[in-house]
Parts: C-alpha cells; structure tokens; sequence
C-alpha cells in the first residue's frame, strides 16, 4: 500500500435486507484514494454513489469486504470510535447544507470541536478564522435562516474544514444551489484542492464531476470505469492506481 | 471530555425556543414543588415556634392532668385530677417542688370580661405564685400571684397584654378593676408578651389566685384540674413518674391491667406528641407531592419523547460531526434535568410565595419557615424526576442510526 492512500476499499459489498428480498447496493468494489486527490463519485440514483458515500465517512460499515482508513481497518471499530473519526477524519458537506437551525454560524462551525473537547476559546478562534476564510467572516451571530443558500453551504463547508479533517466528503453540495452559487461553491471546492486537501464529491451532474481530477463511475452498485480528467491550463496529473 | 458547559448551552437555547410548550411541560413539577413548599414552610412555621415556645418551659417540668379512657367514656365515669391528688402527690413524691394547681375556668359563666363598656373574652386559669417559675411568664408590670392571695382568696388578676387593648386599659393597668363571673377583681400585674403558637394568641390569659378560682366554682365542687411541678433533679424524672403513677392509679382505685385515667408528660413527650402528629401530616403530604412530582414527570417524558422526533435530523447531523452515543444522551438528560430544575425553581418561589401570603393573610398564623432540607428535596426530586424521566427519550436520541437520522424529514 503506498504510505499516501488515504483511503483503500478492498471488495467492498453492501447488502440491504428488504423482507424476502436482498438489495445489493454495493459489489465488490475496490478502490484506492490518495492524499490531495479530487475525485467524484458520479451515477444515477441507485447506482450506490450514497451507499459507498456512507461507507467511506464510515456513517455506515460494508456487509464484506475491507475498508482502511488512513492505514485503520474499520470493521472492528465500535460506535465510540467510529464517532472519533467522524469528527477528525472526515468532513461532511450535505445537499441541504444540515445547519443546526437554532445555532448562529459560529456556534455551527464550532459544534464539532465540542465533541473533540476543544477548550471554548479555542474554539471560537478556530471557527471565526475558518469562517473568515470562506468569507462570512461578517456573517458569524447569523443564524441558518438569515442566511442565503450559497451562504450556508459555505458555513457547512466551513463546518467541515475547521477540523482540518483527512477527507472532505460532499454529497451533491450543490444539489440546492443556482447555477451561479454553485459556481461560487465548486470554485471553493477547486481552491481547498490546490492547498492541498484531499475532496471526495458525490454528485449526478457531469458539470460538477468535471471539476474533479478524477471521475469513479458508478452504476448497479459496481465501478463502471476510473478516470483521470484534464483539465485546461493544467499539466495533468499522473494519476496512481492500485 | 464531554463539554458540560456546553451541553447546558443547548439544553437552555432548546428550552427557551419552545418556551411556552416548556413552562407547560414542567407546570406539573412547579405545581408539585410549590405545593410541597407551601405546605412545609406553614408546617414547620407552626412547629418553630411551639418548639421555641416549648424550649422556654424547661426540661425538668412534669404537668398532670386528666386523661379520658375509651372505657371511662363508655362507661360515664367522669374523670378528674383533684386536688386530694394533688395533697397525695405533694405528701408522698420527693425530690420535687413548685407543685403548681390550674385550674381552667373556661366551662365556667359566660367567660366574658369587662372593663368600663369594653368587653373581651379570656381564657381565666386560676393558679398559684410557683406557676410563674414554671412555665417562666413573668410579669413585666406590677407582680405576680402571692401565697397569701391564694389563702385569703383575694380578688386580684394578672393579664396578658391582649387584654390591654382589648379592653382599652391604660398602659400601665395596675390598680384599675376588671369585672368578671360578677365580681370585680384588681389588676395586679401584666405578664410578659408570649406572641401566639398555632394561630392560638397566648396573651390574653387572665391568672387569678387557685384559692379564688375554687370558690368561683362553689367550694363543695371537686374541680379537675391540672397540676404542674418541677422536677429538681432531671436524672430522677423517670423515677418521679413512675411514683405519680403508682400514687394516682391507688387514688383512683385502678385495677392491674386498666389503663391510667390521667397523664403525665414532659414538655420534651408533649412535643414529641406533637413532632410525630406533623410528621405523620409531612409524610403524607410527601406521598401526595410525590404522585403530583410523577405526573409531572411523565409530562416531561412525553414531551422530550416529542422533541427527540422532531430533532431527529439535529440528532443525525451531531453524529455525522462525530457526537457519540453519549454525548447526544447527556444532551437530552441535561435538558429534561434542566427543565424539572426550573420547574423547581419556579414552584420554590411560587410556594414560598403562597405560604407567605397565607401566613400573611391570616393575622394569627405563624410566620412562613422554609427549612433546607425541603428546598434540596425539592431539588432533588425534582432533578430525580428530570434524570428518570429523561433517560427513555434520551436512550432513544442516542441508538439513533446516523443514516437514517439525516434522511428523515
């Protein structure tokens, strides 16, 4: 294993038991993500770009197979320490955004240090310099509702990046967004890429997947095909596979 | 390290954006809280100041008096402590003295007491000058009761201070004549003010010579009366009782196995009486308070079981940020233990409230007394309740699956 995957699958299944009938939502898939990589999980609904989502922000475990995570296996982990990784090791960005309503944009941007024990003062710096630095470092007492959409989904990303987290995971990020918001937000995505964050988006749209420097296509729960994208103006990446 | 401060955080912002379903979810812990401190603080109010009264009369004082049997009452036989008794007790009972008669003219003429065209009403005890040492009421103006008052029957009174406004005296009323059982009796002394135990004014007592009180009656009439004495030395108290006992029983010609038609107490068993009867009124009290703190407490559950639902999303979104299992238990237990907290709170002040207006609204009631430990059991009951009842609706928030919490809409 190269000592920079982030992340291996090792024939991965997933199962869903519906009464009689057995779902298979994910078949053997194998799969390898390295640090800094930008890659897209793209397929209709139910090709199982959500399940595989779930499994790798360890949301949710495979029925079989092997999934490592920064060289852990995480089968044999329990709730606990699953929770752990979800605060440290992943940073979610959902299509709704998944504001707490009640809660300003700092206080949003803080909630998972909490679950870190991360001392208040800390906190509160932590959060208002991530907030600043997706610009809505004038928007901090704000709550969800007094916010625009392109607004709150740079609060959840900001949410996801204060942990400084190995992977960020996004599912259809601008599912909710206009074209131009989504524009703003896919720009953002471009830029954590370039300072070196490692980004996983879940997405339908081929637009945003062309973004990505590599595509993982999913349809009926199995990889269609892996690829590298170019990108104008960019030398292309020698992209690593397993 | 789960951040409590934290959790706190929450729990009050929670609260406070359902206020209004908040104050109705914890009424029944306020109602139950208030009631609970409105009744104590009267009870204890009541038992504070007989205990100071009690506190003042001295361990080492025995009284006697008659003491009706279901047998005696079945039977018609009239009881009577008498003064016989009292020569016995005085003749044949040592390492006692002040050996003190009452005897309670209440049953006696209209009661009624006049001065000029004022009238007021008294409770009329006719004594003797060792009743002062004994129960300490002294007189603050003139004197009290003297032995030679009693042998020569004279018509003189000393009052409690009531009386003086009552009746419209002047200030210093010693030398002026009261008019009462139609005859007219010298003021001689104005004890000191005793305020009043259980709503029972203990100033508007007139003590008249026992000599004069048993001629009122008629001399041929043998009166019931009740007899004080002081015991010199407290360890021979026991032995004291026992020998009155023995004394009264041959007097009053009871046989072996009859129950004694009198009674001899210390003010300690009179109070003692006294703390086991509202005691028994607290417990039961408690048991009621404790229905109500239950009721209450499903309420909460009910509506934390709600909250849950509705926070369903909020539960998936803190566990997809990496709560743990714990984190979104101690979360909602905070918050119903909080909500029971302010129930308790808000019912503390609403009771003490209450019993302070009672005790205000009623002139003779006693002053409201709240004690600690019935503001921590309230607490703690009502924390109690918040823990018990909050612990189904956060057991569920936290098995939550993370999944399908964020899908549900």
């Amino acid at each position: 294993m190269s000592p920079e995957s982030v992340l291996v699958l090792h024939h991965v299944s997933k199962q869903y038991v519906m009464g009689e009938a057995t779902l298979d939502a994910l078949k053997d898939i194998n799969l390898s993500i390295y640090r800094n990589e930008y890659v897209a999980f793209i397929g209709p609904s139910g090709s199982g770009k959500s399940t595989l989502m779930n499994i790798v922000g360890c949301l949710d475990k495979p029925t079989s197979g092997e999934y490592i995570l920064n060289g852990t296996p995480v089968a044999q982990l329990d709730d606990n320490a699953l929770a752990r990784i979800r605060n440290r090791e992943i940073g979610f960005i959902f299509q709704n955004f998944n504001l707490l309503g009640r809660a300003n944009a700092l206080h949003n941007v803080m909630q998972p240090l909490i679950y870190r024990g991360t001392p208040l003062s800390e906190r509160k710096r932590m959060a208002t310099q991530t907030l600043q630095s997706v610009g809505l470092g004038d928007r901090l007492q704000h709550l969800p509702n007094q916010l625009s959409g392109g607004q709150r989904q740079r609060v959840a990303i900001a949410r996801a990046l204060v942990g400084k987290p190995s992977i960020l995971l996004a599912d259809e990020p601008t599912g909710n967004l206009d074209s131009s918001t989504s524009r703003d937000v896919m720009a953002m995505f471009d830029e954590l890429h370039r300072h070196g964050h490692t980004i996983i988006v879940v997405t339908h749209d081929q637009n945003i997947a062309n973004h990505c420097r590599r595509v993982v296509q999913l349809m009926d729960g199995q990889v269609l095909s892996d690829t590298a994208n170019a990108i104008e103006g960019e030398p292309q990446e020698a992209l690593r596979r397993v | 390290m789960y951040n409590l401060v934290e959790s706190l955080r929450s729990a009050f912002q929670s609260i406070r954006a359902h206020a209004f379903r908040s104050f109705l979810t914890t009424l029944g812990i306020i109602i139950a809280v208030a009631a609970v401190i409105a009744v104590v603080s009267l009870i204890q109010g009541f038992s504070h100041s007989v205990n100071s009264t009690f506190a003042n009369m001295g361990a080492n004082s025995l009284t006697i008096q008659s003491n009706e049997t279901q047998e005696d009452y079945l039977t018609g036989k009239v009881v009577k402590v008498t003064p016989d008794d009292l020569q016995a007790i005085q003749h044949d009972v040592s390492g006692i003295s002040n050996i003190t008669p009452i005897l309670t003219l209440a049953d006696f003429g209209s009661g009624a007491i006049q001065f000029g065209d004022q009238t007021a009403y008294a409770g009329v005890f006719g004594t003797t000058s060792s009743h002062a040492e004994n129960t300490s009421f002294y007189p603050v103006m003139g004197r009290y009761l003297t032995p030679s008052d009693d042998l020569s029957h004279r018509r003189v009174a000393v009052i409690g201070q009531t009386l003086i406004t009552d009746l419209n005296l002047p200030k210093n009323p010693v030398g002026q004549y009261l008019e009462m059982y139609g005859q007219w009796f010298k003021i001689i002394g104005v004890l000191k003010k005793l305020g009043s135990i259980g709503g029972q004014d203990q100033d508007d007592r007139i003590y008249i010579p026992y000599g004069t009180a048993h001629s009122l009656l008629g001399a041929s009439k043998v009166p019931d009366i009740q007899i004080n004495l002081h015991v010199n030395n407290l360890k021979d108290l026991d032995s004291v009782v026992g020998r009155i006992t023995q004394i009264l029983r041959r007097k009053h010609q009871l046989k072996p196995g009859q129950d004694d038609d009198f009674l001899v107490q210390t003010p300690a068993q009179t109070l003692g009486t006294f703390n086991k009867i509202l005691n028994s009124i607290t417990l039961i009290l408690g048991g009621i308070v404790g229905i109500s703190l239950l009721v209450g407490g499903i309420g909460i559950m009910n509506i934390m079981l709600v909250s849950v639902t509705e926070r369903t999303r909020e539960i998936g979104i803190c566990k997809s940020l990496g709560a743990r299992r714990r984190d979104i238990l101690m979360q909602f237990l905070i918050e119903s233990v909080i909500l029971s907290l302010i129930g308790g709170i808000i019912g503390l002040l609403l009771g003490y409230g209450i019993g302070m207006l009672v005790a205000h609204l009623v002139p003779q009631f006693l002053g409201a007394h709240v004690p600690w430990w019935a503001v921590v059991l309230a607490f703690g009951f009502a924390g109690g309740v918040g823990v018990i009842f909050g612990i189904a609706p956060a057991a569920k928030a936290a098995s939550l699956n993370p999944i399908d919490a964020l899908r549900y809409e």
